[in-house]
């Protein structure tokens, strides 16, 4: 037992290298795991920059950039990106159509009207939604969304963008309300009650008051929801097809970016052909299109946290 | 005391304690101390918080650190544990010596000089662990091999706890009480044996009661450790401390060690206006 | 005369109230319409043969059999690489990184960059990765790797938040006594951490195991009619197999699909609450 004489005699208190180094040696792979995150970035730059390099030492970036027609499995290839992009723009810009107006007034009404008790009950419901794979929401898309457009609209393929579309903006509402609520909640009580005390209504405050004052976390939350609509591919490889088609109708079959990359790796495609290293090229425009997106969110993040500090 | 006599508690405690045991203690100081600070001066990044300060604190007494909230005192009892090289933006200059060693130098490790200071803080932070798995946690990182039982035993009679806790020694330290939780703390601290006991404001969150009983036991392991205890109740100085040091911010918030003194003298006879004017409640 | 402008904008708080209301129970209303779908087309043609068979060209035989151990295996090796990697990161970032330090910071923005990348391009760095480069060909252990980037994000982030959850006073007590920093780390602060960090898992995992996207770009096959039988076999997990019957023309297929998804959804489900329950007895053990 140790006892308080045995405690009191003196102990060195100079430093024990040998401790020092075990210390220094536990450290090391925990450092070395905080780099494999480092590792996945430059092994996702360097495999698409690669592969679109040498893409595009055989396909000049005009051509790219300028035809008007995505035939690259065909024997006639033409490389026009804007075929596939203007397909995920449109299948994009619908979802968020849908998304932003829905997740918006569900939000509102989780932060200003709701009580704890409804909240604390849709709050799961909202995370249930959030959680549920894109591939479930592709089979809901194609089996039940897509008969109901085509009967209400007379003549619209099997696959088709609308159906897409309103299926991923179904998928997205759950995030968009639950990043605004957090902007919303964060404005202070202060303003609220400042607002009511002039006698305003309920709407008003919502409207007038809360919704402007957090109005940069919820353009950060907008566009973060874009950047999820513009990578998901599931939804759209199910029900919008994989026909690409420049086109702005939505009740035809159209492929976006990411359909693409799938539609190509079903396939057989050998490994350093020119289908093959057509992914990478199109990975590379996705993965620069949603870079730059969450990138502008961070800076309407950043704007947002210093107006409450 | 005759029943229905209505006096208030506190006073009732202060009739029934008996005064603290005070040795003589030499006016000049004590030959072997256990820490000499000399000049010591700190800053958090470019503020200054405490302006050369030169006390030695001797051994086997009790040493109270007194002074208004923000002065500096939690800083100065933190120096003498390296527990400010947590804070990234500390830094300090001039030296303290424990029992001769230079505990700012590079050859001297952080580590094993806590491994000799124990340290009870503000409020009660037991680890969400089992009583016996918290004061057997400092032995287990030292390697100890032998009866952890006794040692465990041995470590809460003497912080006092034994008696209330021997039949839940694996219940949770956070299920205890308030004081019950600080005396769980001391004993955490008492189990490696230290040599030295630092305590910032240990009753400040606890009831008259809860403070009595801590007191009693800090006056009974004064015995066989050094203690220096921060603290901003003057009385609980007075009662407990051999000496006491006084430390004074000005109005650029650097503290500044006043005066410093057997207790009895910085109490009754005090040599500085400030402290007159302190410790009489004119300001704090 | 107040009155009277009032009388409107009070209509209007009226409409507003109910459009925020009807926006809420739309979106209940399509949870639950999904899920009474889901179990409608997918109950009736789930039965045990069903757990047992593999696929055949025939709806009425075939089964999911290879995909449920194909997901078996995928999600215990993603979780065998990437639960300890993450941890280890989130450790390193939280009690180990010198505040302000350039690296430390670049890691940090580093993954919450990689946390909004679409899977799809974590399934190319995969194929010319893992697939090309390490010649894994289209392989569990190839798909494990891929899933363990794309959990990792979320596993550091959870454990950082749990990592922080545990107060300072926690850790001053144990450096006070002269514990070093490893020993704070395994005695104190991990096992405070354990509930978030085990809730920040769970729901990594469940992300996981509804991908397909990434796995079909490695090569995972659509029609696997064997169990796996080692790290280097090919393999299909479920999300890949309903995607397939989904495909099909055949409204057979798309029944068991729907079977298919029911069990993905049931799983799914347990998953959460089992996270749930965990952070509940988690916050409790704190509290003491």
């Amino acid at each position: 037992m140790m006892t308080v004489a045995e405690g009191a005699a003196r102990r060195s208190i100079r430093r024990d290298n040998a401790a020092a180094i075990r210390e220094r040696l536990v450290e090391l792979p925990l450092f070395l795991a905080a780099l494999v995150t480092i590792v996945t970035t430059v092994g996702i730059v360097g495999v698409l920059l690669f592969e679109t390099l040498e893409f595009f030492q055989v396909v000049p970036l005009v051509r790219f950039l300028t035809e008007t027609e995505w035939t690259p499995l065909f024997s006639t290839k033409q490389f026009g990106i804007i075929v596939l992009i203007s397909a995920t723009v449109l299948t994009s810009v619908g979802a968020m159509l849908l998304a932003l107006p829905l997740g918006l007034l569900v939000a509102i009404y989780l932060s200003e009207y709701a009580s704890p008790n409804v909240r604390r009950a849709v709050k799961p419901v909202l995370e249930v939604l959030a959680g549920i794979p894109t591939v479930v929401y592709g089979y809901f898309a194609l089996l039940f969304v897509t008969p109901i457009i085509q009967a209400l609209v007379p003549g619209t393929a099997v696959f088709n963008g609308a159906s897409a579309a309103i299926v991923m903006g179904v998928m997205i509402m759950p995030m968009v309300t639950s990043l605004s609520e957090d902007a919303m909640s964060a404005v202070p009580q202060s303003l609220r009650e400042a607002a009511f005390g002039l006698g305003a209504l309920r709407h008003q405050v919502a409207l007038r008051v809360v919704v402007p004052a957090a109005l940069s976390g919820i353009s950060a939350a907008f566009i973060l929801a874009a950047s999820r609509a513009v990578g998901e591919t599931m939804i759209v490889a199910i029900a919008a097809g994989l026909n690409p088609t420049l086109t702005l109708n939505p009740f035809v079959p159209i492929e976006t970016m990411t359909a693409y990359i799938v539609q190509v790796s079903l396939g057989d495609t050998p490994h350093g052909t020119l289908e093959y290293k057509t992914i990478f090229a199109v990975g590379m425009v996705l993965f620069l299109m949603t870079l730059g997106m969450n990138l502008l969110s961070q800076l309407f993040v950043r704007r947002f946290r210093e107006e409450y500090q | 005391m005759s029943p229905g006599t209505a006096t208030p508690l506190v006073q009732n405690l202060d009739m029934v304690l008996e005064p603290p045991v005070r040795r003589d203690v030499p006016t000049e100081t004590a030959p072997d101390p256990a820490f000499r600070i000399s000049g010591l001066s700190t800053w958090y990044g470019k503020a200054q918080a405490l302006r050369d300060l030169t006390l030695d604190l001797p051994k086997n007494r009790v040493t109270a650190i007194i002074g208004p909230s923000g002065c500096g005192k939690s800083t100065l009892l933190r120096c003498l544990n390296r527990m400010n090289d947590l804070v990234p933006s500390f830094r300090a200059t001039g030296e303290i010596f424990y029992h001769g060693d230079d505990i700012n130098s590079d050859k001297a490790d952080p580590v094993m000089l806590r491994r000799q200071i124990g340290m009870v803080f503000q409020k009660a932070n037991p680890f969400p662990k089992s009583i016996f798995e918290n004061v057997a946690f400092g032995p287990r990182i030292n390697g100890y091999r032998k009866d952890l039982g006794a040692l465990v035993e041995h470590t809460l009679r003497r912080a006092y706890l034994w008696d209330e806790v021997k039949d839940k020694l694996h219940a949770s330290g956070l299920a205890l009480s308030g004081g019950q939780q600080q005396r769980l703390c001391i004993a955490r601290a008492l189990a490696v044996s230290p040599d030295v006991l630092l305590m910032d404001e240990p009753c400040s969150a606890l009831d008259p009661i809860a403070t009595y009983r801590i007191e009693e036991l800090i006056r009974d392991l004064a015995k066989d450790y050094t203690i220096v205890i921060v603290t901003h109740n003057m009385q609980q100085a007075s009662r407990i401390s051999d000496r006491t040091a006084f430390l004074l911010s000005g109005e650029e918030r650097v503290g500044e060690l006043v005066e410093y003194d057997v207790t009895d003298t910085i109490f009754t006879t005090p040599r500085d206006k400030r402290t007159e004017a302190y410790i009489t409640g004119r300001f704090g | 005369m107040i009155l009277g402008s009032l009388g409107r904008a009070r209509v209007y708080d009226r409409l507003f109230a109910g459009l925020c209301l009807g926006a809420t129970a739309l979106a209940i209303g399509i949870l639950a319409l999904l899920l009474v779908k889901i179990f409608a087309d997918g109950v009736p043609t789930l039965t045990l043969s069903f757990l047992t068979s593999y696929p055949s060209r025939f709806p009425a035989e075939a089964g999911i059999r290879a995909a449920i151990l194909g997901t078996l295996w995928l999600i215990g090796l993603t979780a065998a690489i990437a639960v300890p990697t993450g941890i280890a990161a989130a450790v390193w970032l939280e009690e180990y990184a010198p505040r302000n330090n350039f690296l430390a910071r670049l890691i940090e923005t580093n993954i919450a960059n990689l946390a909004g990348v679409p899977s799809i391009i974590y399934g190319l760095l995969g194929l010319g990765l893992f697939v090309r480069i390490l010649q894994l060909e289209r392989s569990v252990i190839a798909g494990a790797l891929t899933m363990s980037l794309l959990v990792l994000p979320i596993i550091v982030i959870s454990g950082r938040e749990a990592l922080r959850a545990v107060p300072r006073s926690q850790r001053d007590a144990a450096y006070a006594m002269g514990a070093t920093r490893s020993q704070v780390v395994s005695r104190i602060v991990l096992p405070a951490a354990y509930g978030g960090t085990l809730t920040g898992v769970i729901l990594a995992l469940s992300r996981a195991i509804g991908e397909t996207a990434p796995l079909i770009t490695i090569g995972a096959l659509t029609f696997i009619a064997f169990d796996p039988d080692g790290l280097l076999s090919p393999f299909t997990v479920l999300p890949i197999q309903i995607f397939n019957w989904i495909s099909r023309p055949q409204s057979g297929f798309h029944d068991i699909a729907a079977s298919a998804i029911v069990v993905l959804i049931v799983t799914l489900l347990f998953m959460n609450a089992l996270a749930v329950v965990v952070r509940d007895r988690a916050q409790r053990r704190l509290r003491g």
